[in-house]
């Protein structure tokens, strides 16, 4: 099962990774939350701005290139959009697999392309006015050291 | 022999628009020579050669800059991306 959603509202993630686990005859469930950082340089809101045709076929391309190098059951991902406050959730990446080291292996691996090809734009809100987010070369490194490429 | 072209996030600030249609020449022409055309417009437009590591789609996949540009096709322009 692969499952990509983008949306506005919060998700529940205690819940989206109980449906996981019970889905199939799973080892292991990985999951990776990220969050809206708090009190990070007077940020006091941002907005994820996306190119919604091209999100989701994004993100289930590199859901693919990873079920191509593990062997994975489900994969579940929630990417949020719009205004978000600090401390609130932003993605959610969640593996499930016989074994812990191709969940572990595969929620990182996603996570990291996903950072470098899913077409997300964060702009931060301060109360100097607002922002774009620049791009991090060390996602970029940490997204090569998987070494084969995701267009 | 027209295509749609989107922009986003910090460019689509920059150009003031988030999308147009374009008539292709009859001459076909790259992805590359798009961006160059777009970019000697006057204005804002040099943007689309000044900001640093911009990327482009070509029917919502990434696309390098020796692509052809086909009847009907969607194109973006965006900065790198800061999802996640």
């Amino acid at each position: 099962m692969v499952e990509v959603t983008v949306q506005e509202a919060d998700f529940d993630t205690g819940a989206e990774l109980a449906r996981l686990a019970k889905a199939a005859d799973c080892g292991a469930v990985a999951s990776f939350i990220g969050h809206v950082r708090q009190g990070g340089e007077g940020v006091q809101a941002m907005t994820l701005e996306h190119y919604p045709a091209m999100t989701e076929k994004s993100i289930v391309d590199i859901i693919a290139q990873a079920r191509q190098r593990w062997p994975l059951m489900a994969v579940r991902v929630i990417h949020r959009v719009g205004r978000l406050l600090p401390g609130e959730q932003i993605v959610l990446v969640a593996v499930t697999a016989s074994h812990r080291g191709e969940a572990f292996a595969a929620c990182e691996y996603i996570m990291d392309w996903l950072k470098t090809r899913a077409p997300f734009w964060k702009k931060e809100e301060t109360a100097e006015g607002s922002r774009w987010v620049d791009a991090r070369e060390s996602d970029d490194v940490a997204a090569a050291r998987w070494g084969s490429e995701v267009s | 022999m027209s295509i749609r072209i989107l922009y986003f996030a910090a460019l689509r600030e920059a150009l003031g628009q988030s999308e147009e249609s374009f008539d292709l020449p009859a001459e076909a022409i790259s992805l590359g020579q798009l961006r160059q055309t777009l970019a000697a417009r006057d204005g804002n437009w040099q943007t689309l050669s000044t900001m640093k590591n911009l990327k482009a789609a070509i029917n919502q996949t990434m696309a390098g800059a020796d692509v052809l540009l086909q009847d009907g096709d969607e194109v973006a322009f965006f900065p790198p991306v800061t999802g996640g």
